[in-house]
């Protein structure tokens, strides 16, 4: 079932689109905005309210590599590991964080509080390497900062 | 040297508010439009300027609006700005969106007017956090101007506008990826013909531009078709967002007049090559670009200049790899990208890229075998252009086919000495 709050926050995107499944994406990052994740659950009920069948649903929840179909952590960590970066040393970077945080890239800390993902390009390519946590873009970060970084986030 | 693009973008200054950009000359131009010019005059002066996308492709922007149906054509339209940015080593967009985003919304409404749109969106990438926040208050006060909505500045002309925010995916950022994005559905391509300027949004007529292009278009209608193509170096209009990253001592982005030299970013703008590295070659628009090298540093960086190079102007935003930094072990990179990227929906980029992974991985790891490299040469022609639905696969095949070509001495190496000679 979606609350009151998801249902209203839809309503307004089916409400700027011709029919109800054109808000499918919108309605999957509303739902993971309020519940973390989107359990099996929560796509049979997005389904319900847009006339679409769960496959439909999950075909397109599990597409886009920003809906989270498992469980995460409470913090998400984007490191990205592509070209500029990998000039730059992102491998320094991601060794640095499985050695503090005990997590390979897909992973989340047995605290719950960071999950590792990688990510193709933060588009700030001159100040790499890179990473960001939820809103939070870092640039230039050498593994001497992540301490300091982690310590930022509860 | 005239910057109209950034003229007013300052990096300690947060963008100018819709006041401020009015202060400037601001909305000018759209009131000029909506005043003076019918939408076939518009298109006529964007088409005059020489103005090609600065997504990556190059097609004379004005041209791409002349295929737009406008009489009794069907409705809604559609005028959609790609802000999804994700060509690995691009960020070039980043600063407009964030620098100036009147600028954009401007040059859109003037877009749309030209095709006589009746919706705009931007599609704006996930981790351009600060952008989203800023157009939505720029949105926002475009609308409380009357810039926005029903008969814009009594002109009887109407537009909305809407942000989307991506959740993901480099296919999104191919134009006809992006409106199956938009629609609800997963990003793949779809076949063309029909062309989105027919058939695009929802089976409607649909223009899809790159942010750095509608950015242009104010400019191009204040002073001119003519004033646009004096103040490039080439004979593509105007001036051109150009980036530099990878081991250069000022890494960095500066709009110049199209048609700057590779040497002239990397030494004069990017400060030269760091401290004991020297330029061993260079991705020149983004990671789906063919590799340039030491002959051609004296290269202008317009899209003819650069196609006779045998590479790619593409997002004008440069690669440069270094002679510490391994060839192979770069390519290999790019291609873990590419592979992960691959939407699946046709056979040879979903089954072939990860097969072109494993082998460039096998080979970085000193595990390759002669052979290797007739597999990756026979790849670059099954993953090359008219073999597959849309240009992911063939851009991937770009810096493979060039880096077998130029850098075959490293290839062999790894495979000779069993072992990468970088990274032991």
């Amino acid at each position: 079932m979606l609350t009151p709050d998801e249902k209203h926050e839809i309503d307004h995107e089916i409400s700027i689109l011709p029919h109800r499944k054109a808000a499918v994406i919108e309605a999957l990052k509303i739902v993971q905005q309020h519940r973390g994740w989107v359990n099996d659950e929560s796509v049979g009920a997005v389904a319900d309210y847009l006339d679409m069948s769960p496959a439909e649903v999950d075909s397109v929840a599990t597409f886009y590599n920003l809906i989270f179909r498992k469980p995460v952590g409470r913090h998400i960590i984007l490191l990205c590991d592509s070209i500029s970066c990998y000039v730059m040393g992102y491998q320094k970077l991601y060794a640095a964080i499985q050695d503090q945080l005990q997590i390979k890239f897909g992973g989340t800390t047995s605290d719950k509080k960071f999950t590792l993902l990688p990510n193709p390009c933060l588009g700030c390519c001159d100040r790499a390497p890179a990473l960001m946590i939820d809103e939070d873009l870092y640039t230039d970060v050498t593994p001497d900062k992540l301490a300091e970084i982690f310590s930022k986030y509860s | 040297m005239e910057r109209p693009l950034t003229e007013h973008i300052h990096p300690n200054r947060p963008a100018l508010n819709l006041k401020e950009y009015e202060a400037v000359g601001g909305y000018a131009a759209l009131k000029k439009v909506l005043k003076d010019s019918s939408p076939k005059q518009v298109q006529q002066a964007v088409q005059d300027s020489n103005l090609k996308g600065r997504g990556g492709a190059g097609f004379n922007t004005g041209m791409k609006w002349s295929f737009v149906p406008m009489d009794n054509a069907p409705r809604p339209k559609y005028i959609i700005a790609n802000a999804d940015e994700m060509e690995p080593g691009t960020f070039k967009d980043r600063l407009l969106l964030e620098g100036s985003p009147h600028q954009l919304i401007e040059g859109m409404i003037i877009a749309g007017y030209a095709i006589q749109a009746d919706i705009s969106y931007i599609f704006l990438r996930f981790a351009y956090k600060d952008a989203a926040k800023i157009l939505r208050k720029s949105i926002q006060e475009a609308y409380d101007a009357g810039y926005l909505g029903k008969n814009i500045q009594g002109s009887g002309y109407s537009l909305e506008m809407y942000l989307h925010t991506g959740v993901g995916r480099y296919m999104c950022g191919e134009e006809t990826a992006l409106l199956n994005a938009l629609e609800g559905k997963r990003a793949t391509p779809r076949a063309k013909p029909p062309f989105p300027q027919v058939s695009g949004l929802f089976g409607k007529p649909t223009i899809v531009n790159n942010v750095e292009t509608f950015c242009c278009v104010p400019h191009i209608i204040a002073k001119g078709a003519e004033w646009f193509k004096s103040i490039s170096k080439s004979e593509d209009g105007g001036t051109k967002l150009y980036g530099v990253s990878g081991k250069v001592n000022k890494p960095g982005l500066w709009e110049l007049p199209m048609g700057v030299t590779i040497r002239e970013l990397i030494e004069e703008h990017a400060g030269g090559m760091k401290n004991g590295l020297k330029f061993k070659g260079a991705l020149p628009g983004g990671a789906s670009t063919d590799f340039l090298t030491e002959q051609h540093l004296d290269v202008k960086m317009d899209f003819k200049s650069v196609a006779a190079a045998g590479s790619r102007l593409g997002t004008g935003t440069m690669i440069v790899l270094d002679d510490a930094t391994c060839p192979v072990g770069f390519v290999h990179n790019l291609q873990h990208f590419f592979a992960q990227e691959s939407c699946g929906w046709c056979t040879p980029c979903r089954e072939g890229l990860p097969w072109v992974e494993k082998v460039l991985l096998s080979l970085e790891n000193g595990e390759g075998k002669k052979e290797d490299l007739d597999i990756l040469h026979m790849h670059t022609k099954f993953l090359g252009p008219g073999n597959t639905f849309c240009a992911l696969a063939p851009g991937a095949m770009e810096p493979l086919e060039s880096a077998l070509k130029y850098f075959a001495d490293d290839f062999e190496k790894h495979i000779r000495d069993k072992k990468c000679p970088y990274h032991n």
